[in-house]
């Protein structure tokens, strides 16, 4: 880790300021990513500027029914609250789903979104790796990858998104807002992580200096028809292999809206509108799920370590579906700790 | 009624308060004036030569001390034996900072000392060495063909005995028969403390090293010996251990690295591994196994036949016992036994909690479920049928052994009886498919030469030393125990200390054998100690014990009293007013009756019961219930003995289904050398557990009979999982850990 020196922001354009006077500065939330990073020396800022104490950790209902997380809300904070659990359970449960209490009181949601990806590589500086050293190779390519994307991969990194929490934002789809040396905009959350390509050093679209305000949710929330469904190699505290994010408006049997991501299986949380598509107007049965699940995963790449992801991708997206049909998922108060 | 009784009972740990407190102190944690810190470098490459070392540029940072490399380090013991400490295998031990050659990846070729931690970590960040790397093996898969078969070398190892019978034949004509391979990966010990050493650098040029490890007297020999220091000079201090498992059974780097440099910089030093670091020195190694059982028609075994391969390093022959237990665990009459050992480029594994059994029990175990199935028989039947009655490999009766105890209680307590045996035969409420399996093994009960002293002061109470080691096991507790008992004293009248070389030499905490060797000892010196007080009580006016031998007295609730009439005594505190004197010391000893044990086998044994529950569309696995039955002797304190099992069970589980160190053989190194993604169980993976410990009684083995239990509970727990998880599927996987991809 190198020396740095740490300011406390007061207000959001001293903030912003205070990141765009200092290159080579960074924000800093919660700091359960940021840390851990600095002490690897994958990142070595040398001037922090700490978000946790702007007043941006409200959460507030919007004029349009929809609901507004504060960017330093912790994720305990938003998983708990009365009107995520009553009006945007999915999201509740993917919260829970995710890392342990003690990180999750302290994660921020902004974190939650910025957190980088657990590559083993990535966090090893004996290897190359193109995420942290641009142009140095991808050590996980033709390595050890278990963990690692099989949708929307490029040559030059196949990382994934570890967050749970942005998968069920990706099915929810908020907006980003945010605030940056050029003021204020809104990014729609599906625009907000992108696929490595050929810079696989972003992992979002966010411009230097920017700083995340909220996450607008729109009001629909699904909060009957929803399901988490996280697989992992140990019950809790594990990131996701796969996870899925399913949510679903039914008339009778008939599907009338839905919304499906995934998470643990491209750089970004994986929203497939078009496995959307299909389900609307078809009846919620097993041979509907199954024929949508076998679309999601129709390009999938397997990269050796990690082939099994896209037949347990396509498992899980049936049982996830199934169960939202079933609206049997409940938010919760306590830590969801298992896998099924 | 007596109160002063406590073998066998469960009083809860001595040590618990202090532990939980923070009053205990940790290696890294002796807080001494004028520390300075020291970081480990490590290479980044598994094999080739450090061309050049930017040291200078460091060095022009204030606070910066000296960065320890082969190219500044003194000269030092020259030859390779006195790098060699009591457990070190066969070989050349690796020697820190040696020379500019790269043996295995995270090889440690630097310590940065500073004068704060802060910076000590910084400069190592920035500190450039240059390297040549030469190619570099690392994967076993590669040497299946040029495994060898190794010398004596480690203490406690036994080459496979000779074959018996005529194992090939015997397979051959069998009427059912089974073969297969079983595999696991290398696996970290990772105790939650990270390997530390403080140096305190006195005045006078002694030092004292605060080092997390399993034998202060290993590691003072071994500095004494590489830095030519007294002993006198030289005192090795480690009071608690966060858990260790096995891997401070050697010194590790750390300690080497702390005293070089306290001892070049005339400074006192902390160094302190890192969770990555921890993946750098001992572990279980990666090991294949291959089995060949065959049954007769009546269901005996007809033959026997397992051969292990694991890896070890270029410099040293590590060696466990991995397939002799399989001419033991049952009777049979045709046994071949093979074990091999292949060079990588890797550090040398170490002895990691049961190592030999705990992975040999899983290839046995399992094949051993196939070949009951092959059989068509139940397999706990087909292991009663099989029962062993005496040691084939050694040829001798067991001291005792109650296995089938722990089968029939084990069995009556799992509900075995209402097993089907058919695989995907069973189902609970919700569909998923229920497995139940078995599996167990034994494990040596040993007995090491011990040394105590025990102090009586006029206040009555009772202080105990000996150099043992404290894993986590409740080895103050028992001790604790043992020294009350024996002189009738409350428990909050003694104290006993461990881990210090000015205490009497103990051994390695390790092999199970401390409750045997050092309760041996404990007991012996506090009888001696007895001896004298009950010649000083005689010496007391009016005295009712006047004609008393030693073996007419007893010692309970703070009296000395007769056997015969328990009004016949005198208060223990009353005799030592009366002495005159401050205190009354002995030093007594403990070893082994060889002439007694010679002609037995002496083991503990156990017997696991196993549920899973699998969703079999996703390949998850829960290990719902878990029975581990054993028969370990006399079971001194049935609180800790029982955390030893369950801490065995969730190991076990451990090892079944997740754990598992992964190379990236492209760069010879561990890739998930975190928490994070080394991954043991969490609380939500462990249900219910219960422990049994069947009645066994052994005076053989040692005055208290017992046979130690920090390892046997480990046997078996893989294997029984593993044949549940076929028993419920009907999928057999013989490559552990059985994670969710082996089940889709
Ligand atoms: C052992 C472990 C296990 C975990 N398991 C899981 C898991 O299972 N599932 C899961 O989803 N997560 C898991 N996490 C990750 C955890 O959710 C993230 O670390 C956390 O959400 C990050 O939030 P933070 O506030 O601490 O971020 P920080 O560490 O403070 O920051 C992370 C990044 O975000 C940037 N940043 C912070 N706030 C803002 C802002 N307002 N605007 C712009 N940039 C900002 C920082 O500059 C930094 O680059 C785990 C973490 C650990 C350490
Ligand atoms: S997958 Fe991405 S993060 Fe991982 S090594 Fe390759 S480039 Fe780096």
């Amino acid at each position: 880790m190198n020396s740095f020196t740490y300011h406390r922001a007061t207000a959001i354009g001293d903030a912003v300021q205070e990141k765009a006077e200092h290159p080579g500065s960074a924000y800093i939330g919660g700091g359960t990513n940021l840390l851990d990073l600095m002490k690897e020396n994958v990142e070595r800022p040398t001037h922090l500027v700490s978000v946790g104490k702007l007043p941006l950790a409200a959460i507030e209902s919007l004029p349009d029914g929809g609901l507004r997380l504060g960017a330093m809300a912790t994720n305990a904070d938003t998983a708990w609250h009365e009107d995520v659990k009553q009006r945007y359970p999915l999201l509740n449960q993917a919260i829970l789903a995710g890392a342990s209490p003690q990180l999750r009181n302290m994660a921020t949601n902004g974190g939650n979104l910025m957190q980088r990806t657990r590559c083993y590589y990535f966090y090893d500086l004996a290897t190359p790796c193109n995420k942290r050293e641009p142009g140095s190779g991808c050590s996980a390519i033709g390595g050890y990858n278990r963990i690692h994307a099989i949708l929307g991969t490029s040559e030059a990194c196949i990382a994934t998104h570890p967050s749970d929490m942005c998968v069920a934002l990706a099915a929810l789809a908020p907006s980003v807002r945010v605030s940056g040396p050029n003021g204020e905009r809104s990014i729609p959350f599906e625009d907000f992580h992108r696929l490595p390509g050929n810079e696989p050093e972003k992992d979002n679209t966010l411009e230097p200096g920017e700083l995340i305000l909220s996450l607008d949710l729109p009001a629909q929330g699904f909060s009957k028809n929803f399901s988490y469904l996280k697989l992992r190699d140990r019950s809790s505290y594990a990131f996701a292999l796969i996870s899925v994010a399913a949510a679903l408006e039914l008339d009778g049997h008939i599907i009338t809206d839905a919304r499906l991501a995934l998470g643990g299986v491209a750089h970004k949380p994986w929203r497939d509108q078009a496995a959307e598509n299909l389900l609307k107007g078809q009846p919620a049965t097993a041979e509907t799920f199954a024929r949508v699940a076998a679309r999601v995963v129709e390009n999938a790449q397997g990269q050796g370590s990690n082939d099994f992801k896209i037949e347990l991708a396509r498992r899980a997206i049936v049982r996830a579906l199934k169960q939202a049909a079933e609206g049997t998922q409940k938010a919760s108060d306590v830590f969801l700790n298992s896998n099924p | 009624m007596s109160t002063t009784n406590y073998i066998g009972k469960a009083p809860s740990r001595v040590d618990g308060p202090a532990k939980v407190t923070g009053a205990a102190t940790y290696a890294a944690e002796y807080n001494v004036p004028g520390l300075t810190y020291g970081w480990v470098v490590s290479s980044p490459i598994a094999k080739g030569k450090i061309t050049k070392i930017h040291a200078d540029e460091v060095l022009v940072l204030p606070g910066v001390l000296q960065v320890f490399s082969h190219e500044n380090v003194p000269s030092l013991a020259w030859f390779d034996r006195s790098y060699k400490d009591q457990v070190a295998p066969g070989g050349s031990p690796f020697r820190p900072l040696h020379d500019n050659e790269i043996k295995f990846s995270q090889q440690p070729v630097a310590l940065i000392v500073a004068e704060n931690f802060e910076l000590a970590r910084y400069a190592a960040s920035v500190l450039r060495i240059e390297y040549e790397a030469a190619p570099h093996e690392t994967n076993l898969e590669t040497k299946r063909q040029e495994g060898f078969e190794p010398g004596r070398g480690k203490t406690g190892y036994m080459p496979p005995p000779p074959p018996r019978g005529n194992p090939d034949k015997a397979w051959e004509e069998a009427a059912h028969r089974m073969e297969a391979e079983y595999v696991h990966g290398t696996q970290h010990h990772n105790p939650m403390e990270l390997f530390a050493t403080t140096v305190e650098y006195h005045a006078n040029g002694k030092i004292t090293a605060y080092d997390k490890t399993q034998g202060v007297y290993n590691v003072q020999a071994y500095l004494t010996k590489i830095f030519g220091l007294s002993k006198d000079n030289c005192r090795v201090v480690n009071e608690y251990m966060g858990g260790g498992f096995g891997s401070g059974l050697r010194p590790q780097y750390q300690v080497f690295l702390a005293v070089l440099a306290a001892l070049e910089l005339k400074r006192s030093v902390r160094v302190t591994l890192t969770r990555q670091q921890m993946f750098s020195f001992g572990h279980r190694p990666h090991t294949l196994q291959y089995l060949k059982l065959a049954t007769n028609p009546d269901g005996t075994l007809a033959a026997v036949q397992h051969h292990a391969l694991h890896e070890t390093s270029q410099f040293e022959d590590y060696t466990e016992n991995v397939v002799n237990w399989s001419g033991m665990l049952y009777q049979c009459d045709n046994v071949k036994l093979g074990y091999q050992l292949a060079k990588l480029d890797v550090y040398t594994p170490l002895d990691m909690r049961a190592p030999g059994a705990a992975t040999g029990s899983i290839g046995l175990e399992v094949a051993m479920d196939e070949m009951a199935y092959a059989a068509g028989l139940d397999p706990l039947e087909f292991r009663l049928r099989n029962y062993a009655e005496k040691d084939q490999n050694m040829n001798k009766p067991f001291s005792s052994k109650k296995l089938r105890d722990c089968y029939h209680q084990g069995a009556a307590k799992f509900g075995w009886d209402k097993r089907t045996q058919e695989p995907r035969s069973m189902r609970d409420a919700d569909g998923k498919l229920v497995g139940w399996g078995i599996g167990g093994g034994a494990w040596d009960a040993s007995q090491m030469k011990s040394a105590a002293k025990a102090t009586i002061t006029a206040d009555g109470k009772l202080l105990v030393l000996s150099a043992s080691g404290e894993n986590g096991t409740g080895t103050y507790t028992i001790m604790t125990q043992i020294a009350a008992e024996t002189l009738g004293l409350p428990l909050e009248a003694v104290t006993f200390r461990l881990g210090d070389t000015d205490q009497p030499e103990a051994p390695l905490q390790g092999g199970s054998w401390t409750a045997a060797s050092v309760g041996t000892a404990v007991k012996n010196t506090c009888e001696a100690l007895g001896e004298k007080l009950l010649k000083l009580a005689q010496k007391m006016e009016g005295s009712p014990l006047k004609n008393a031998n030693f073996e007419d007295v007893e010692f309970v609730n703070g009296q000395i009293r007769l056997r015969t009439d328990a009004n016949q005594a005198v208060v223990l505190r009353d005799v030592l007013q009366a002495s005159g004197e401050a205190k009354i010391e002995v030093d007594g000893s403990a070893m082994p009756n060889m002439v007694k044990q010679m002609p037995y086998s002496m083991h503990s044994h156990n017997m696991v019961f196993a549920e899973v529950k699998v969703d079999e569309d996703l390949g998850t696995v829960h290990v719902t219930r878990v029975l581990n039955a054993v028969a370990a002797g006399r079971i001194l304190n049935q609180k800790t003995a029982r955390s030893q099992v369950l801490g065995s069970v969730v190991w076990g589980i451990s090892m079944a289904l997740m754990e598992e160190t992964v190379m990236d053989h492209k760069f010879g190194r561990y890739m998930n050398h975190n928490y994070a993604e080394y991954h043991v169980p969490v609380n939500a993976d462990i249900h219910d557990i219960d422990v049994i410990f069947v009645e066994e009684e052994d005076d053989i083995v040692n005055p208290l009979g017992v046979k130690g239990i920090g390892e046997v509970g480990m046997l078996g727990v893989a294997a029984a999982i593993a044949n549940a998880v076929f028993h419920a599927t009907g999928k057999r996987v013989r490559d552990l850990p059985i994670m969710i991809d082996k089940l889709l």
